[in-house]
């Protein structure tokens, strides 16, 4: 059990209680597959799939693009499905796509109070804290407490809008572009996506900020 | 249902606190729940909003204990019982016990991608125009059924604006029963934050919730 569970929810797991947790999964994976309801071969496939292969460098692909091509970006914001799906992300939780643009005046964070609704296809599955309920709890009363939680400061004027994710519908945050970054390829650009900044709880990274990561 | 799952607004739980590099799966058994959860929604023996319906069900006590993925196992467990397909003695024995019936399919390795890439869309054909248009002032109703909705409860009761209409999508509070898709329009309500949490709320924030007709009167 990892330390953010702990932490998130507060309290601390047994050691014993996870063996249980562990041998209640085996037990029940090896049943679904005696009785024939499960494929091994399907499980394996998900979890590669998840794991590997769907995460936020799909996302910060479809951002990259709309900066970069304005027919892109009016395409992406009329019918983020579509256009989405044209870059090959399509399917399971990205059925119905929608992007929200974050301007100087408005600044939107996803959210989902009920469960986890996340955009899996351009962002892969959520982290521990999207599905916590320290986020869930406080994202829709108090956004900018959220956003100090990830040292992210706004100016007070700007709009807040926080999306709660209640029903199938998945939204994409589309990050300001930083400034110093004309002429940049999407490619390079990609690297300044962040997924947190996708989700609206950060910023996407500037030119300095970049090299400090890669440093 | 009012359960502990609706915590829009909830107080006490502390800072969010995100995990540096954080791993996709911490342990190997939530990859392997994450899979059979996923594989097992694929027989199409109950719905997504089933699914939801039972994670929240879990007593409050235990839901707010239990971390993501044991909410998953937990509920996995029990809709397996519910649905005639697995019984708690055959987990605690570790092996089947009782005969088992076929279940619709079974989602085979090499159909997975196309599976996946397929997804679930739950946009359907209306049998009403909608009743709303962008711009139109609503209320959302004060409602609290006992079996599985989208409404949260800081909503209910309070006034918003249509945003956007965005399409006619099956209804959770309906399908999660077991009583057919019964597709309602959504719409994208926006609140404003001082309308849901009084004078001290933040007068910068708005809230948009995805809501379905029925949840909606006008105003």
């Amino acid at each position: 059990m990892s330390h953010s569970y702990d932490h998130a929810i507060g309290h601390n797991h047994e050691t014993s209680e996870l063996t249980d947790t562990e041998l209640r999964v085996r037990a029940l994976e090896s049943i679904l597959v005696e009785k024939g309801y499960v494929d091994p071969a399907a499980l394996d496939e998900l979890i590669e799939t998840y794991e590997t292969r769907v995460g936020p460098r799909n996302g910060a692909h479809v951002v990259a693009k709309a900066w970069s091509d304005e027919d892109f970006a009016n395409w992406l914001f009329e019918d983020a499905t579509a256009a989405i799906s044209s870059l090959g992300y399509i399917g399971r939780q990205g059925e119905h796509m929608v992007a929200l643009r974050n301007t100087p005046e408005k600044h939107n964070i996803v959210v989902c109070t009920l469960c986890s609704c996340y955009p899996w296809t351009v962002l892969g599955l959520p982290p521990v804290w999207y599905k916590s309920a320290p986020y869930r709890s406080k994202a829709v009363r108090d956004p900018r407490g959220v956003l100090h939680d990830f040292g992210v400061e706004l100016p007070e004027e700007t709009e807040i809008c926080v999306w709660d994710s209640t029903a199938e519908v998945r939204y994409l945050v589309i990050p300001r572009r930083p400034e110093g970054t004309d002429g940049w390829s999407e490619e390079d650009l990609a690297r300044l996506i962040t997924r947190d900044s996708m989700i609206g709880t950060g910023l996407a990274l500037s030119p300095g900020e970049l090299q400090e990561v890669a440093e | 249902m009012n359960g502990a799952h609706d915590l829009g607004g909830m107080m006490g739980f502390g800072p969010v606190v995100a995990e540096e590099n954080e791993p996709r799966f911490h342990e190997e058994w939530e990859r392997r729940a994450f899979a059979i959860t996923l594989a097992m929604g694929a027989t199409g023996e109950w719905s997504l909003d089933e699914s939801r319906r039972k994670r929240e069900s879990l007593p409050p006590r235990q839901y707010l204990n239990l971390s993501y993925f044991e909410i998953w196992l937990a509920a996995l467990e029990q809709i397996l019982a519910d649905h005639g397909l697995v019984q708690p003695d055959e987990i605690e024995a570790g092996r089947s016990l009782h005969e088992s019936r076929p279940v619709k399919r079974v989602l085979k390795g090499e159909d997975v991608a196309a599976a996946l890439k397929r997804g679930g869309p739950v946009n359907r054909e209306p049998e009403a125009p909608a009743k709303f248009a962008a711009g139109d002032r609503v209320t959302a109703i004060n409602m609290n059924p006992t079996g599985h909705t989208r409404i949260p409860r800081y909503v209910r009761g309070r006034p918003g604006t249509i945003e956007a209409v965005q399409g006619c999508h099956v209804f959770p509070d309906s399908n999660a029963a077991g009583q057919g898709e019964a597709p309602k329009w959504l719409y994208s309500v926006a609140f404003k934050g001082t309308d849901i949490w009084g004078a001290d709320s933040d007068p910068s924030l708005t809230i948009r919730a995805d809501l379905w007709e029925p949840y909606l009167e006008p105003r």
